[in-house]
């Protein structure tokens, strides 16, 4: 049964590190500010030059892009930092299960998600007078996506550290990006190659990427086009859960999770 | 009267490799159980599969007369675990460190309860530590601490004496077995402080690559043996054993 007191610890932990650590918060700070004034000022230049309205689909498309980051990171990392402390053990041999422990990362990647959005929508409305949180609820809706295929990114992550060791946390930071150029995040599919539209079409990202840029067109989104991402986000979900799950129980049966961090 | 621990024909095999072979054996409360046995013996993957990290090959272990692998959550609220080869977050506290654990196993009044584990093992004074700022013997004094947090009811040690100066070492071993008599806590633990484990254990399970030499009381097995201390029984029954690989 799940424990309210257990996810708590899960989130505390890694509360408790944010609170510690410098590098911590600038990974968390830094980079969404470094990111968003950088593309910001592209942006703002290829508009003055073109006269389109492409500042807000790259601010909004680097806005979401960075949720995803920052989610699928905090799982993956997240489960890292326990690896990285040789306190996995501890976390395992204690009366924690395993939904509780992934409840208590996601809950974690929602807040490092929500703090860098939030940083980022501030900066955009400051600098960019870009107000990423009025485009209404579609927005959320194509937000919620990105959240849990972030999730299914992350959990694969985690699988992967289980099976192949601590080798493979370059996934953490890698596996995410492997989506970006099928993603279509800062320019429509139909600019890809033949073969990579194909492709794209079974990343549910590239529907949230396309729907986003509708948004900002002024433009409704199709609900055909929100049901094919949600219907993708939930087959890669089921995938993600079944490889950590049977994943986590390999680990049990061949000894892995007692040498992960070693 | 019910045995706390059971463990029955437990076999872990790696491929062809047998690290435990056909273990059996049961605790009952109070009782102090030393695990003994050269490098490579299965010490340590024996107490992994007792805290269902290590999925046995086959044979089964009961905790309370309930099986692990059926009621995990509900049993190891009541089993605590400390290891000289697991650590702890280095960049939190001391107090923040066992507030998640105090947590992970729900402890009531656990402001109290932190207080009076920092207090047993001496270490009120490092409350607001940063962890990476203790000694090797103060981490282990916080592990101890924060395995004893929930009151346990069964602890498991693997090696809880490493790294800890001959005074705590002793003070630590008189508190397990004032634990033991006072409230009946069953302990068992792995160490190679042969002269510490004779004062503290009342029973013995001598494992040598992964299979038991002998399981019994400490007189039992020293008659048996014909000796009378721990360390010329360790020489006289592993005498042939050679070094295994790092699996302690």
């Amino acid at each position: 049964m799940v424990s309210f007191r257990r996810i708590l610890a899960i989130l505390l932990r890694h509360l408790y590190l944010l609170k510690h650590s410098v590098s911590r918060w600038i990974d968390l700070l830094y980079w969404p500010t470094i990111d968003l004034l950088l593309w910001g000022f592209v942006s703002l230049y290829i508009q003055q030059r073109e006269g389109s309205g492409i500042v807000y689909h790259f601010l909004g498309a680097l806005i979401l892009w960075n949720i995803l980051i920052r989610a699928q990171q905090g799982l993956a990392v997240g489960f890292l930092e326990d690896v990285w402390a040789r306190n996995l053990l501890h976390i395992f041999a204690s009366p924690l299960t395993l939904l509780d422990y992934v409840l208590g990362l996601l809950l974690y990647s929602i807040l490092k998600a929500a703090v860098a959005s939030l940083l980022m929508g501030f900066l955009g409305v400051l600098i960019f007078d870009f107000n990423f949180f009025t485009q209404g609820l579609v927005l959320f809706n194509l937000t919620f996506a990105l959240l849990l295929f972030a999730w299914s990114v992350g959990l694969i992550t985690i699988a992967l550290v289980l099976y192949f060791g601590q080798e493979a946390e370059i996934f953490a930071w890698a596996l995410a990006l492997l989506f970006l150029p099928f993603s279509a995040v800062f320019y429509p599919v139909s600019v890809l190659p033949p073969l990579f539209q194909e492709i794209a079409k079974f990343v549910p990202t590239s529907y949230v990427f396309e729907g986003m840029r509708m948004v900002f067109q002024g433009k409704d989104v199709p609900l055909l086009f929100l049901f094919k991402a949600y219907l993708l986000i939930l087959v890669y979900l089921i995938l993600s859960v079944f490889i950590f799950s049977y994943s986590f129980k390999l680990s049990k049966v061949q000894g892995k999770l007692t040498k992960v961090g070693e | 009267m019910l045995p706390v621990v059971q463990v029955f024909r437990l076999f872990k095999s790696y491929g062809k490799k047998f690290v435990l072979n056909d273990v059996s054996f049961s605790l009952f409360k109070g009782d102090i159980l030393g695990i003994i046995g050269p490098n490579g013996a299965g010490k340590t993957t024996l107490l992994y599969i007792l805290l269902g990290i290590i999925e046995p090959t086959s044979g089964e272990v009961k905790y309370f007369g309930k099986p692990l692998k059926k009621e995990r959550s509900k049993i190891l609220k009541r089993v605590g675990f400390a290891s000289n080869y697991v650590s702890l977050p280095y960049s939190l506290t001391v107090e923040e460190n066992l507030k998640v654990f105090a947590q992970l196993y729900e402890v009531k009044d656990y402001r109290r309860r932190i207080d009076e584990v920092l207090q047993t093992f001496k270490l009120a004074d490092k409350k607001k530590a940063l962890c990476r700022a203790l000694s090797t013997g103060e981490m282990m004094r916080l592990n101890l601490a924060r395995a004893f947090l929930h009151e346990p009811d069964v602890l498991l040690l693997d090696e809880p004496t490493a790294g800890l100066d001959p005074e705590y070492m002793r003070e630590v071993a008189e508190f397990f077995k004032k634990q033991a008599e006072e409230r009946g806590l069953s302990i068992i633990l792995t160490s190679h402080q042969l002269s510490e484990l004779e004062k503290i254990a009342n029973k013995l399970l001598l494992i040598k690559e992964g299979r038991i030499l002998a399981f019994g009381g400490l007189e039992e097995l020293f008659k048996l043996y014909g000796v009378d201390n721990l360390e010329e029984l360790y020489f006289k029954a592993f005498s042939n054993s050679s070094l295994g690989d790092s699996d302690g």
